[in-house]
């Protein structure tokens, strides 16, 4: 019999390996240099600009504190988007979910003391404001799981609309039902939470929480969870092929609608972490754009758990160093956004680094979405 | 085929024993995909250590059928008893733990799972049994003895066992569903077109290997749409035609030819 694979094994899987690194971290500098391009041409220095935000990424002990807290809600969250595409399934929902959480967790920790009328130790406190906030993303996005299993009612649509109704709440509960009675100039947000909630920090006299560390902690249960376990193996096979998950007797329904509560529940982790870890408060605005945020970095991450974190550890080098380098060389933050829009764009049409650098096909290619009942 | 000679499939097998009945299929009614009734009322048995053939030119409901044997697809009426059991209706799983082996028309789409290495491909519907999976957890070690073990017991031509499985030739995907499929322990093979598009030493090994099966007292259902494999391989021929079998025979007293009128729809007289 003729075969095909001339090539040792071996050979093809350490290129199939170099190649999953490759083109992220050639995607993340192309990026910076059309950014550095985009800065010259405005009239800055680009590599005035860079230092500037590496000294603020990385630049001293509370830099690197910032850092860590900017990556906190970026991992939890990518980790949501990146478990959510193993299992077949594009999670647009992470930042309602995650603003559901930041409420429930909110909720829980300013007025469940009241409600109980007297004080709670913070070890019962803290878990059950974070548990809320994670039940309350499981349960949001166990909502378009359900339509995906049992009407087809593609997640993409459904996790965008739930975003709307879920943002929307969020600001009608801010600005009325669950208000801070104390009104400032910010009106839209809840009362403190109770100290008792807090989650501490690392450090005193750094903002770094408990929360960095848990969320490390998470990156390796969920590696664990879906290469490890059945449970695991049930996610990956509807998600890389749901008629021979079917034909294996997995109950694909069902690990649809679970696939999307576990995503839910990290997006939801990430937004009781926020509120309890470092914000001590759910206030309107405070979230918006790490549920989009988490859908880059876990396609930069190649929905891999340890990949998730770099690229989280990246996202969040570079919103922590902007303020730093507008500071330094008067070059707008926003420039941030252009570089990581581009990251994204060079990661989803990836045929465009393979066509500079000629690198020819390996590897897995992301499957994003399938078409309508997929 | 590319050979360039005529290929004469002719499989080395003795009388058949045939031993207790281990599927009954009465009035079974399904529907495809576009909601047409593509298998209208079909009675049929297979008995133990027989291979009981379905000729058919493609598209005549074989596909419905196999599918809502093997549970992957609803049945709109009829009853259907497997080992003794009534297992009208129940979903994969349970018709796979009861002894079911299925090698499945499109291999790619339902038989394997290709970017998974070949070691998973063939825990595809196990896995989560012991050895292979306890209390929730992949065990490595049982999974890479059982593919070692099918790879040297099948001659499946490959690399290494965690070599992507999309990266084998068609004969060796094939026997990577095969080596799966015949190593547990089964009372009944479904096999629906096993030879598709695969060269002619995938071919002859799938064959033995299914006469083997059927020698060991396992009940075959084959179905295909080629002649030759039909002839050279089945006990008994149930020929379908437009979702209903038009007759059944003794698969030594048939004639292709008259095989072959059958499946153009010709009326079966004696």
């Amino acid at each position: 019999m003729q075969e095909k694979e001339g090539r040792k094994w071996w050979r093809n899987f350490a290129e199939d390996s170099i190649s999953s690194i490759l083109v992220p971290l050639l995607a993340v500098l192309t990026a910076v240099v059309i950014g550095g391009l985009v800065i010259a041409l405005s009239g800055g220095n680009p590599f005035f600009a860079y230092a500037g935000l590496f000294e603020g990424a990385f630049g001293s002990q509370k830099a690197l504190s910032e850092t860590a807290v900017w990556a906190t809600p970026y991992i939890f969250a990518g980790l949501a988007v990146a478990l959510a595409f193993k299992g077949g399934l594009f999670n647009i929902g992470a930042e309602g979910q995650l603003a559901f959480g930041a409420v429930a967790g909110a909720l829980i920790g300013y007025a469940l003391p009241d409600w109980v009328g007297h004080d709670i130790p913070a070890t019962l406190h803290v878990p059950l404001a974070v548990g809320a906030g994670v039940l309350a993303g499981t349960l949001w996005a166990a909502i378009p799981g359900m339509l995906k299993a049992y009407t087809g009612g593609h997640e993409v649509i459904n996790t965008i609309m739930m975003n709307y109704i879920a943002l929307n709440m969020t600001s009608f509960l801010l600005n009325g039902p669950m208000q801070d009675p104390v009104l400032t100039s910010v009106s839209s947000r809840t009362p403190p939470i109770a100290e008792s909630a807090y989650i501490p920090q690392i450090f005193d006299g750094l903002r770094v929480h408990w929360g960095f560390v848990l969320a490390l902690i998470m990156a390796v249960l969920v590696w664990l969870v879906l290469w490890k376990t059945t449970l695991g193996f049930e996610i990956r096979t509807v998600g890389s092929n749901p008629d021979a998950a079917k034909y294996a007797g997995i109950n694909v329904k069902r690990t649809i609608i679970l696939t999307m509560a576990f995503s839910g529940a990290l997006a939801g982790l990430a937004g009781a972490i926020e509120v309890t870890g470092l914000n001590h408060r759910h206030e309107l605005g405070f979230s918006i754009g790490y549920g989009f945020d988490a859908i880059a970095i876990a396609l930069l991450g190649k929905t891999h758990p340890l990949g998730v974190v770099l690229a989280a550890f990246l996202f969040a080098a570079m919103r922590n160093g902007a303020t730093r380098m507008q500071f330094l060389t008067q070059i707008p933050v926003d420039i941030i956004s252009v570089i990581q829009a581009l990251i994204l764009v060079f990661i989803a049409a990836d045929a465009i680094i393979r066509f500079i650098y000629r690198i020819r096909i390996k590897g897995e290619r992301v499957v994003l979405t399938r078409g309508w009942g997929g | 085929m590319m050979v360039g000679r005529e290929v004469i499939l002719k499989v080395e097998k003795n009388i058949a024993k045939p031993g207790d009945e281990i599927l009954r299929v009465e009035n079974l009614k399904v529907r495809d995909t576009r909601g047409l009734e593509t298998v209208r009322g079909i009675n049929f048995h297979v008995r133990a250590g027989e291979i009981l053939g379905i000729a058919g030119v493609q598209g005549n409901g074989q596909t419905e059928l196999v599918e809502a044997l093997t549970g992957l697809r609803s049945m709109v009426g009829g009853k259907m008893w497997f080992s003794g059991k009534d297992m009208t209706g129940r979903p994969p799983r349970p018709i796979t733990e009861t002894g079911m082996a299925h090698i499945p028309e499109d291999r790619q789409r339902h038989g394997l799972v290709l970017p998974y290495p070949v070691a998973d491909n063939m825990i595809l519907n196990t896995y989560y049994k012991r050895p292979y999976g306890v209390w929730g957890w992949m065990m490595p070690e049982a999974i890479d003895r059982n593919a070692r073990k099918l790879i040297d017991d099948f001659d499946v031509r490959t690399p290494s066992p965690y070599v992507p499985v999309k990266k084998l030739s068609g004969g060796n995907q094939q026997k990577v569903i095969v080596a799966r499929e015949l190593s547990r322990g089964i009372k009944l093979l479904i096999a629906n077109q096993p030879t598709r598009g695969l060269d002619v030493g995938s071919i002859e090994y799938i064959h033995k290997e299914i006469v083997a099966m059927r020698d060991r007292g396992i009940g075959v259902l084959l179905v295909s749409a080629e002649l030759d494999e039909i002839m050279a391989l089945s006990d008994r021929i149930a020929v379908m035609y437009r979702g209903q079998i038009v007759t059944t025979v003794d698969a030594a007293k048939v004639t292709r030819e008259q095989l072959g009128l059958w499946m153009a729809g010709a009326h079966p007289e004696e």
